[in-house]
């Protein structure tokens, strides 16, 4: 086994199987990217548009909580191919990379909506009073008072759920996207070992997702114990 | 006229009507303390008069001028007026003791940040914590809290200070110096409303004493009158009870 191994090694480190491999690589690093980057950017505004008072933002407020609990509930898989089927069925011209973009924000969306929900909520809500009768406006009390406090409890779990994403991303690979996953199996059908086919595409998630937890780490230093 | 009039005021929390009518009258200057046993709408009369509780039925007047609950631009007008200073302080807890003084009249009333630091190194002075300035509310007493949190009222510039016993969640060795700051802004004339069960103090510091019960004035009159002979069974019975220990 080992031997064997050995043998297939320089076979399989080929410039071309390189170039495949970090080309998926960059792919699964891009779907993950985009995904936190649009995902966390959109769950929180969702989060703060949570917060209109008011009877008129009354349905904004239910089309949130509709969108966060739909893509929260239901599969990531069977998202992927709800999106798959819209964009075939409006015969829309989007390649599938597209297709597992537009859905991983879109998952992103509605998990870091919560999450960010949940931080605002952990400030008591004397901190909000206290803001409200000084006039601050929404925006000023959540800038100033809230989001400041609300970090500790935002950051953790965002950080937890960005890595689990990158995992995720490799539902991609079964409408077709070119990633890390896709790739290992690719190698693996050519007859490569799966223990040099997964164990390679192993190493590259590991890589991707070591430097995002320590990112997370630097961030809850920076924003949490920042007051000190 | 008076400068601050409560008039018939209502308000409740779900179905449960916490004010049911209040009347009272405030001239300027005066400071009027609020007594009566827990639940008897105190405190949510203060949260009323800034909007914290909508009231739904009655007026408030200030200088005349009816505050439109419902109305944005009416309350945040009012507010201008008010400065509330809550039991449990209420400090923002991610700023230190300056900046919770000098955050709203920098971002709210846009004024220049220097002047307002300048008013509030003097404000944390006369509180007595000039050396505390940089201290998180995390690193200071309940005592020092609450005197940042009187120094940010002030700050405020407000014509008004609504106090909301203040001095309940303080331990006893640290009630004097939180009560010392408020001799001392009766002595410069801050109008004042204050709910208060320091009897001691309140027989001192006020010049009119409302007994309530139940969402309700049931006396109200100079303090010496309210506190030591009570008209109304209610307030006998309540000073007695408060006496008694």
């Amino acid at each position: 086994m080992i031997e064997s191994l050995w043998e297939e090694i320089p076979r399989f480190f080929t410039y071309y199987n390189c170039v495949f491999l970090l080309e998926a690589t960059a792919r699964t690093l891009t779907l993950t990217g985009i995904g936190c980057l649009i995902g966390f950017a959109l769950g929180f505004y969702l989060a703060v548009a949570r917060l209109y008072p008011g009877m008129m933002f009354l349905p904004l407020r239910a089309g949130i909580i509709f969108y966060v609990e739909f893509f929260r509930r239901v599969p990531f898989l069977v998202t992927l191919m709800l999106i798959f089927f819209f964009c075939q069925g409006f015969r829309l011209e989007v390649s599938v990379f597209t297709v597992a973009l537009i859905t991983v924000c879109l998952i992103a969306g509605s998990y870091t909506a919560e999450i960010v929900r949940a931080g605002f909520e952990s400030v008591h809500h004397t901190q909000w009073e206290a803001g409200e009768v000084m006039n601050f406006s929404l925006g000023q009390k959540l800038r100033f008072v809230v989001i400041p406090q609300a970090w500790k409890v935002i950051l953790p779990p965002a950080f937890s759920f960005f890595i689990a994403f990158i995992k995720d991303t490799a539902l991609a690979s079964q409408i077709g996207v070119v990633e890390l996953t896709y790739v290992g199996k690719v190698f693996n059908n050519k007859g490569f070992s799966p223990v040099l086919a997964f164990g390679a595409i192993l190493v590259l998630y590991y890589l991707i997702s070591y430097p995002l937890a320590r990112f997370g780490v630097w961030m809850e230093k920076r924003l949490v114990l920042s007051k000190h | 006229m008076s400068y601050l009039n409560i008039e018939n005021l209502h308000a409740s929390y779900g179905h449960n009507l916490v004010l049911q009518g209040i009347d009272i009258s405030v001239e300027k200057g005066e400071i009027v303390s609020l007594i009566g046993p827990s639940g008897s709408g105190k405190s949510t009369l203060l949260r009323a008069l800034v909007g914290l509780t909508k009231p739904h039925l009655g007026a408030v007047r200030l200088e005349g001028r009816r505050i439109d609950y419902s109305n944005k631009r009416s309350l945040r007008e009012a507010r201008e007026h008010f400065a509330i200073v809550f039991q449990q302080y209420n400090l923002f807890q991610n700023m230190t003791a300056l900046k919770n003084v000098t955050i709203a009249p920098v971002k709210v009333k846009k004024r220049k940040a220097e002047e307002v630091e300048k008013e509030a190194l003097t404000l944390l002075e006369k509180v007595g914590l000039r050396d505390k300035i940089h201290s998180y509310p995390d690193e200071l007493s309940g005592g020092q809290q609450q005197r940042v949190a009187i120094a940010r009222a002030l700050a405020f510039r407000p014509n008004i200070l609504l106090l909301d016993e203040i001095t309940s969640a303080l331990d006893p060795e640290l009630v004097k110096e939180v009560l010392d700051t408020i001799r001392m802004l009766a002595r410069e004339g801050m109008t004042m409303l204050i709910v208060s069960h320091e009897m001691a103090f309140v027989r001192e510091v006020s010049s009119k004493t409302v007994f309530m019960d139940e969402g309700k004035v049931v006396e109200i009159g100079p303090p010496d009158q309210v506190l030591n002979h009570p008209r109304t069974p209610r307030a006998k019975e309540f000073m007695a009870k408060i006496l008694r220990h």
